[in-house]
């Protein structure tokens, strides 16, 4: 088992350096001088200069790229441009929202998708099987934004339940700025639940006609602890992979949302680097996001030896 | 009619009837089944895949899948306090705290029978704890003197292995011990040796007579190989298409059939043939020429008509009755005088 985990964490290690080298490639392939392209059409040859040389771009690529590499390893990310600040605390800054948001979307997922699969499975054909996959479809082709402005619509302006956009403002209390998330959240997470819910029904529907599932029933318990205790757990292993997917996609997702709903988070800043051609801000926020993708899965290989005792070799 | 159970018989199984109806057809997958199971003895039933030998099974148990239905018929079964309770019709609540206690049962597949996430130990722990005010522990502790039992060497450190370490033989000793930890009356063995190798199925069988009389409790046995049942039963029940063919004593079916489908059977059977035969005389292998019809498509009449070497035109009128042919021997053939 420490073996197991032992290779993930070497897995995971190799490909965090592949993607800090191409993080730092895809700078440098930029057509024309990277400086010159961040600066705009307007800047001074003396301020892409002065930026070539805080970028470093003056020194030789080997130089370079070690020297990133090195600084990446310190939690440097470099300077944004425009913001005045150091990437990571840009980013730092902004993190809960995004974090928060994230959680409580996949929470809401999972908390819908789950009891509705697992229902529709055990009931399939069912009415009740046929409108929940119906559903899950429809939600499924809705995009996030698009929910979203309509919960905006209804539930913000209309019925006055929640604030329509922003995060309360400087100052704001925990509590507030929490509700400043309900709705994103749960445009984010009913959009998410539509392909768990449909995992969660095919896997399970694989599970239910398995023999031990008939061994359980033939030892006198009743239905919940048959599909809850003996078929769910057999069932886990495809959801667990869908529900990582689903956290992976959360984050990027949340980029839309966050500019749905002016929240503050990770995906505006993003979203304004990219704009402006904040460089280091996007290399840095692409590390950062691509660690947590790396996280979540050597998270989800955690859980999968948790479950399954026949990974854990 | 309940009063006519007679005191030494568990289960009497008498016309059942079990359909799964869908839109567009109905199966009658059992079709008037009746056999009688003593206390300590063991019955066979015989047939083919589609014969209804395993849906008789799982009516017994109350565990027909979606949309099987027992339509007629009683499951007359002797509980522990003594009342013969019709099975057919017990609430589901009843069956519940049969299953697992009073009736238990196991499978063909051994390698897929167990849970693959919860360690043997843990597997008949749960059917312990279920049935009885009992801590996890002292549950764990009698896993593992049922794993003693059904002869698993270290019991005291396998129950702690997944079924994954076991081979398909340990794990039928496995389910095994799963299936007797509440010392049932009456185990179904719904073709638990047709999965293994020879020895290991001569290993179980061997096993499970001498748990039957260290236990005393009843086995209802079901397999399509004839030799299995030479070796354990006592009475035989052969079924075609949904219905009971022949009923008879073992040794006499072996040495006397009177229907042509279970003389088919012993022809093709290469071991009871040679053990068998009275005289010594081998009789040589011959298949069935055909298949089992399927069972929302019968013929009309004897069912078997269509590949019997006996039939003649009167065979595909009217279904034909169980006639008795012996001392508890019946046989449903029109011409079981020319056998």
């Amino acid at each position: 088992m420490i073996r197991t985990i032992s290779h993930r964490l070497l897995g995971m290690l190799v490909v965090m350096l592949l993607v800090v080298t191409i993080v730092f490639v895809i700078v440098r392939i930029t057509p024309g001088d990277p400086a010159a392209v961040m600066l705009g059409p307007d800047a001074t040859s003396a301020d892409i200069a002065a930026l070539r040389t805080q970028l470093g771009l003056d020194r030789p690529l080997l130089v370079q790229y070690f020297q990133y590499l090195a600084d990446v390893v310190r939690g440097d990310f470099g300077q944004s441009i425009f913001l005045g600040q150091p990437v990571l605390r840009a980013l730092a800054d902004r993190a809960e929202p995004t974090f928060f948001l994230t959680l409580f979307s996949l929470g809401i997922a999972v908390a819908i998708a789950l009891p509705i699969g697992i229902y529709s499975a055990y009931r399939r054909g069912s009415a009740f099987d046929q409108s929940a996959t119906t559903v899950a479809m429809l939600a499924a082709s809705i995009p996030s934004f698009w929910l979203g402005l309509l919960m905006i619509q209804f539930f913000a302006v209309k019925l006055g339940w929640f604030p329509t956009s922003g995060y309360g403002g400087p100052g704001a209390s925990f509590a507030t700025r929490l509700g400043h998330l309900v709705l994103p959240a749960f445009a984010l997470g009913i959009v998410s639940s539509a392909l768990i819910i449909r995992f969660t029904r095919a896997s399970m529907l694989d599970v239910l006609n398995d023999d031990y599932v008939r061994t359980a029933r033939s030892k006198g318990m009743g239905e919940a602890r048959v599909i809850l205790r003996h078929a769910l757990k057999n069932a886990m292993i495809p959801i667990l992979t869908i529900i990582g997917l689903t956290a992976a996609l959360l984050i990027s997702g949340a980029v839309v949302t966050e500019t749905v709903f002016s929240l503050p988070g990770v995906g505006n800043l993003v979203v304004n680097a990219v704009l402006r051609r904040d460089y280091p801000v996007i290399q840095g926020a692409l590390l950062v996001v691509a660690g947590l993708y790396v996280l979540i899965n050597f998270l989800i290989d955690m859980l999968y030896i948790l479950v399954d005792p026949r990974v854990r070799y | 009619m309940r009063d006519a159970l007679a005191p030494d018989t568990l289960l009497s199984v008498r016309n059942l009837q079990t359909h799964f109806v869908s839109r567009s057809e109905v199966a009658k997958s059992v079709d008037g089944v009746t056999f009688d199971l003593k206390r300590g003895e063991t019955v066979a039933v015989v047939g083919e895949s589609g014969s209804g030998k395993s849906v008789t099974s799982l009516s017994i148990m109350g565990l027909l899948a979606h949309p099987g239905r027992i339509v007629g018929g009683e499951i007359l079964y002797r509980n522990r306090q003594g009342t013969v309770r019709d099975l057919a019709q017990a609430s589901a609540k009843e069956m519940k705290r049969l299953r697992g206690t009073e009736i238990a049962m196991i499978f063909q597949e051994p390698m897929t029978s167990l849970n693959p996430l919860f360690t043997v130990g843990d597997q008949i722990a749960e059917m312990i704890t279920l049935h009885e005010k009992i801590s996890y522990r002292a549950a764990l502790d009698r896993a593992a003197e049922m794993l003693e039992l059904v002869e698993i060497p270290a019991a005291r450190r396998r129950v702690n292995d997944y079924p994954h370490h076991m081979s398909g033989g340990m794990r039928q000793r496995v389910m095994i011990a799963l299936a007797l930890a509440n010392k049932p009356s009456l185990l179904i063995a719904d073709e638990p040796t047709t999965a293994l190798d020879v020895t290991i199925q001569a290993q179980i069988l061997d096993l499970l007579r001498r748990l039957q009389s260290e236990m005393g409790m009843s086995i209802l046995f079901i397999t399509h190989n004839l030799g299995v049942v030479a070796e354990i039963a006592r009475e035989v029940v052969v079924m075609y298409a949904g219905r009971v063919v022949e009923q008879a004593p073992v040794v006499d079916l072996f040495a006397r059939p009177k229907h042509p489908y279970t003389e088919g059977l012993l022809a093709c059977t290469p071991n009871a043939a040679r053990d068998v035969d009275p005289n010594g005389v081998r009789l040589p292998l011959r298949p069935i020429p055909g298949s089992v019809p399927p069972i929302t498509a019968l013929p009309p009449g004897c069912t078997y008509a269509p590949r019997c070497t006996y039939a003649v035109p009167g065979c595909t009128g009217a279904v034909p009755p169980l006639f008795s042919v012996g001392a508890s021997h019946l046989s449903r053939c029109f011409r079981h005088e020319l056998l």
